[in-house]
């Protein structure tokens, strides 16, 4: 009598799953009949949804079993993205630091320097990277400050500190985005990729080998860093604007939690593309950082790294100059 | 100590909305937030629609604690997770990861800012002492500290709602099952209670 009633309960079940029908009604005396409900919502490959009497028409989504992918990336996935690309990136850097060390200045200083940024240029420079390093910080804390910040200084300071981190973080992607359009159109005409890249390229940009390729004012390696500051930065900003009005943009949670997705990938391999970007400007190599300090570089840096720049300025100060008598000419 | 769970028959939710009016009143829950709220599924069709009521289902393993970068969350002796507003940033991680939608936020701050958390409690207050004003205040009534179950399910006219131990209310359901000969499946115990046997 049993083994005849579980018989026409299984293919009741079985006739109602074939007919594609929500599943909602099952026989109750097999053991596990919330089943009933796990191949409702395999069936319907997302939410549940239904109505509600409420004016929040997002409570009419039951159950949303996107919510646990969103988990696995957030505590799965991400931290292995973030982890590799930051982590992979400070290890190249101090390697290359050990081997390379630190790139010299050939043929030494000399006594002349030649602008290179202007006050508008490192205006925008220092506003977009001031606020890319605190963007960064309080970001990568949201990422990995529970594990890492939250042990050492306790739940309270680390609560207060993340707080203050998120109303940061917020207003400070207004100058970010600020200075990534700026940078756009300050610097996209020396930034269109040429042939001469190519030869960079082929010559290790002068920082692998020794040799030095031809270049104007940004070689390759620096359009990489513009593009990738440019594209990825913009399309990080639009995703935190996302972010950061909850369900204007996007209606339902599963748009909120692929806009995080992309947001924290791209965020932490724009922090590993920056690393080295600091690195080159700073204790990677000779005169590099005076370009964005006082904004004039030494004339051998210049002609070192950008030949071709460098005659392009020194032609053009010349001719400015040239009519004044007794104009200065470098001896070569 | 008991594991409290909540507990939705399908059969018998006629979609009064009592529960959510109940809570409201009990916790003084702001405007535009609603801790607990009723679903329904299959709206008009005949012999398909059936309404359950969704709250916090308070879950073994729970997603909302998993994710939150300040680690707000915590889980009582009762297996009631509660979280604290003290801590709370107001990210929304827990929306995203939650699958019954339970965390609700104020919109307070700038932007479209969310304020600190709201979410069931299980009629069992938050870190605060016991039934303090501080307590009430922040996160409602502490029932559970009174010996008392929470109100949603204690005001449910047909008793579609329980509250209370798993292994109780599994029991009732279960009786109840075999007495009409049909279930409708426990909503969401599946997905909050994966290493529980099913009801």
């Amino acid at each position: 009598m049993t083994m005849l009633r579980r018989c026409l309960a299984l293919g009741l079940f079985a006739l109602v799953l074939a007919l594609g029908q929500p599943v909602l009604a099952q026989a109750q005396d097999q053991g596990r009949p919330s089943d009933a409900e796990l191949q409702l919502m395999q069936q319907l490959q997302g939410p549940v949804t239904g109505r509600v009497s409420i004016p929040d028409q997002r409570a009419a989504t039951l159950i949303q079993p996107a919510g646990k992918e969103w988990r696995d990336f957030w505590r799965g996935t991400s931290p292995w993205i973030g982890g590799i690309a930051i982590g992979g990136m400070l290890a190249l850097l101090v390697l290359f630091f050990l081997i390379r060390g630190r790139v010299p200045m050939e043929g030494g200083r000399s006594d002349e320097t030649i602008t290179r940024f202007n006050g508008l240029d490192r205006f925008t420079h220092w506003m977009t990277a001031i606020s890319f390093l605190v963007l960064a910080v309080t970001g990568l804390n949201i990422a990995f400050g529970r594990d890492l910040l939250l042990p050492l200084i306790g739940p309270e300071a680390f609560a207060a500190f993340s707080d203050a981190g998120k109303v940061a973080h917020n207003f400070l992607s207004f100058p970010f985005t600020l200075g990534i359009l700026l940078m756009l159109v300050l610097w996209v005409r020396d930034n269109i990729p040429s042939r001469l890249d190519l030869e960079w390229i082929a010559a290790g940009g002068g920082l692998i080998g020794h040799r030095h390729a031809h270049a104007r004012r940004f070689n390759a390696g620096q359009k990489a860093i513009f593009w990738s500051v440019v594209l990825m930065g913009a399309a990080i900003a639009a995703t935190g604007y996302i972010l950061m009005f909850p369900f204007t943009v996007v209606a339902h949670v599963g748009g909120m939690q692929t806009t995080q997705m992309a947001h924290s990938i791209l965020s932490m391999i724009l922090v590993a593309i920056i690393l080295a970007h600091i690195y080159i400007g700073t204790i990677g190599m000779e005169g590099a950082f005076e370009a964005m300090g006082s904004g004039k570089v030494d004339l051998n840096w210049a002609e070192a790294h950008h030949d071709l720049w460098a005659e392009e300025v020194r032609a053009r100060e010349q001719r400015e100059t040239g009519a004044a008598p007794g104009a200065a000419v470098p001896a070569e | 100590m008991a594991r409290m769970k909540f507990l939705c028959d399908a059969e018998r939710c006629i979609e009064c909305n009592a529960c959510v009016t109940a809570c409201k009143n009990e916790n003084e829950v702001p405007w535009g937030i609603n801790r607990r709220r009723v679903v329904t599924l299959n709206d008009g069709e005949m012999g398909k629609e059936r309404s359950i009521s969704m709250a916090c289902m308070h879950c073994t393993d729970a997603p909302c604690a998993s994710v939150c970068p300040v680690e707000c969350f915590y889980t009582t002796a009762d297996a009631v997770v509660l979280h604290s507003k003290d801590l709370c940033i107001g990210c929304g991680y827990c929306f995203y990861a939650c699958p019954f939608g339970a965390p609700q936020y104020p919109q307070l701050g700038n932007f479209g800012g969310r304020g600190k958390m709201d979410k069931c409690t299980f009629c069992a207050g938050g870190p605060e002492a016991d039934n303090t004003p501080e307590e009430y205040a922040s996160y409602g009534a502490n029932r559970l500290a009174e010996g008392k179950l929470p109100l949603c399910a204690e005001m449910c006219s047909t008793k579609a709602l329980l509250a209370g131990d798993g292994e109780i209310i599994a029991a009732i359901y279960k009786e109840r099952v075999v007495t009409r000969g049909y279930g409708s499946g426990a909503w969401g115990w599946s997905t909050a209670y994966p290493d529980s046997q099913g009801v």
